[in-house]
């Protein structure tokens, strides 16, 4: 057995896992807020690494201005979604909500090709070195920096969620939106901020995993890989998303050690989590921390 | 039009022949009018589908949130008129209802449910606030866990304490006694007149309680398919005949069906 691939899948597992975890918390936060199961979650992504990316490269800007631009920019894009495409959907079947989203993704996805070109392009250098030392290991910069991001998410969502006056709103919208008007708290603006919040992280985890595999249309794959994670931990339960989406990440890397080493068929990595997503829904449907509420599948 | 009691000077709430519709046709409240002076604790009873709930709702401004809305008359608020106005403008304005079933969000701690009857305020003194709280519901302190996993009169304390957090003029409480045992509702009676004596808060209270609702009402008003049927003081529907008979349980048994709800027949000003 080879103990260093192994060693080398299950950090990178565990790494890329956290990212799935932030994107998925993101994911639930719409849901759980809102109701809408949001398939356009991994252009959020997309669009926030290719927005950042034109203000480096198009626009020339040094990083920090690229990426706050980018900040403001997807924080209006989601309240302005939510606005125009969503808000009207309030009461309507969730089927139709999901088609809506669906269709979004479609668009997003072709006006990006659209306006950036088909080719991935990768991120100009942002830092001097792209290769830290760490007790004697070396370790890509990007993910070390991947890393402490989803750790500063999670604990930021964590504060928010626990302590911040928006973030006990958002909990109590979701829990009843007719109590949380009773206590004064504005449901469209609750909306609007779980959609703005929800694309601004998004694109940040997008342009980290832009800086390190380049920026194309196959991070808002990474959307749809986040769908397991979500229904692994159960679809409202925040907690569950990031615990879903590290098992995930684990899984997938695991399945491609067994892959490369033992069964040699290939790509069992890309399809890995969606085997595991079959298998869950038939043992567990409500996911590993979801509400067991049959209204909510 | 204006032929109502004149000793009041300027009541604090007041409630001028508004009808309710939902969902655009049905009438739910047809003409309904009543007044809550300052400092007052004011008793709304009557059966089930008076509209008792509706009328709360109406004030609150939550009628928006269930398709209805007040297509007549009007309601307003030291002044200003506030049928108009969203749940979220209400409360900041200064009225909070206290909803039937309690209603606290159950997945968070006492502490979280209070901080949340806070959104409208000044976040600054917040724990002042909650410890204010706690004096009156001693009981609270104690529950650390889920407030759903509190007993009902706990929840209903939660309940009254996430409106006293929000610092208001007016609580308006619908069927704080539903689901309670006797004991429990006297102490809730006990706290909410205690509340109304010492922070001087205005009180709307909607009951089928209607005993207790009566021994710590200053004034009540007894409404029926949708209408207000008879006012009057505590002392005026607590000595009134058939207040005694249909809400009190009167031991008069020699009445005929002839006479029964005779008050319905009597003419009333809006």
């Amino acid at each position: 057995m080879n103990t260093e691939l192994l060693l080398q899948l299950t950090v990178n597992g565990l790494i890329v896992g956290l990212l799935y975890g932030v994107i998925a918390m993101c994911f639930v936060l719409i849901y759980k807020s809102t109701q809408v199961v949001n398939f356009a979650q991994g252009e959020f992504l997309l669009i926030g690494a290719w927005v950042c990316w034109g203000t480096l490269v198009w626009l020339d800007l040094p990083f920090y201005i690229g990426f706050l631009l980018t900040l403001g920019f997807m924080t209006l894009f989601g309240i302005l979604i939510q606005a125009v495409f969503l808000r009207p959907m309030i009461g309507e079947p969730i089927i139709s909500v999901i088609m809506i989203t669906i269709g979004l993704s479609m668009f997003f996805q072709s006006l990006m090709k659209w306006i950036f070109g088909v080719s991935a392009e990768s991120y100009p250098q942002v830092f001097e070195t792209s290769v830290v030392n760490i007790a004697g290991l070396n370790i890509e910069l990007a993910y070390i920096l991947s890393l402490i991001f989803s750790v500063v998410m999670m604990a930021g969502f964590y504060w928010f969620f626990k302590h911040s006056r928006m973030g006990l709103a958002m909990r109590a919208t979701a829990f009843d939106q007719q109590v949380a008007s009773s206590l004064g708290i504005s449901v469209s603006k609750v909306f609007a901020a779980s959609w703005a919040i929800s694309a601004m992280v998004s694109a940040t985890a997008g342009i980290v995993i832009g800086m390190v595999n380049g920026v194309s249309s196959a991070l808002s794959f990474i959307g749809i890989k986040v769908f397991p994670a979500v229904i692994l931990g159960g679809l409202d339960s925040i907690v569950g998303g990031v615990v879903g989406g590290v098992i995930i990440g684990l899984l997938e890397n695991l399945a491609e050690f067994i892959d490369s080493q033992y069964l040699h068929i290939g790509n069992l990595y890309t399809i890995a989590p969606f085997y595991i997503l079959l298998i869950i829904l038939t043992i567990k449907p409500y996911g590993l921390f979801g509400t067991r509420d049959i209204e909510r599948i | 039009m204006e032929a109502r009691k004149i000793e009041t000077p300027e009541p604090l709430l007041s409630i001028n022949n508004i009808e309710v519709v939902y969902d655009e046709v049905i009438l739910v409240l047809r003409g309904v009018s009543l007044d809550v002076p300052q400092g007052q604790n004011v008793t709304l009873l009557g059966p089930n589908g008076a509209g008792k709930s509706t009328t709360l709702k109406a004030i609150s401004g939550l009628l928006k949130t269930e398709d209805g809305e007040v297509s007549r008359g009007e309601i307003s608020f030291m002044g200003e008129r506030i049928d108009k106005k969203n749940a979220e403008e209400i409360v900041r304005s200064g009225i909070f209802q206290v909803m039937e079933g309690r209603r606290i969000i159950e997945d968070m701690t006492c502490i979280e449910n209070l901080k949340l009857g806070a959104y409208t305020r000044n976040q600054k003194n917040i724990n002042n606030e909650i410890e204010r709280v706690f004096e009156y519901f001693p009981r609270l302190k104690e529950r650390t866990g889920l407030a759903g996993y509190l007993s009902g009169g706990e929840q209903q304390m939660l309940a009254i304490g996430r409106a006293l957090m929000a610092n208001p003029k007016m609580i308006l409480l619908d069927e704080p006694s539903m689901g309670l045992s006797p004991l429990l509702v006297k102490e809730v009676f006990g706290i909410i007149e205690k509340i109304n004596k010492e922070q001087g808060i205005t009180m709307l209270l909607v009951e089928q309680n209607a005993n207790f609702a009566l021994k710590h009402a200053d004034y009540g008003y007894i409404m029926e398919s949708g209408k207000v049927v008879l006012d009057g003081s505590r002392e005026e529907l607590l000595n009134n005949q058939d207040v005694k008979d249909f809400y009190l349980g009167g031991n008069d048994h020699n009445k005929s069906f002839k006479n029964l709800k005779s008050y319905k027949r009597r003419k009333r000003w809006l």
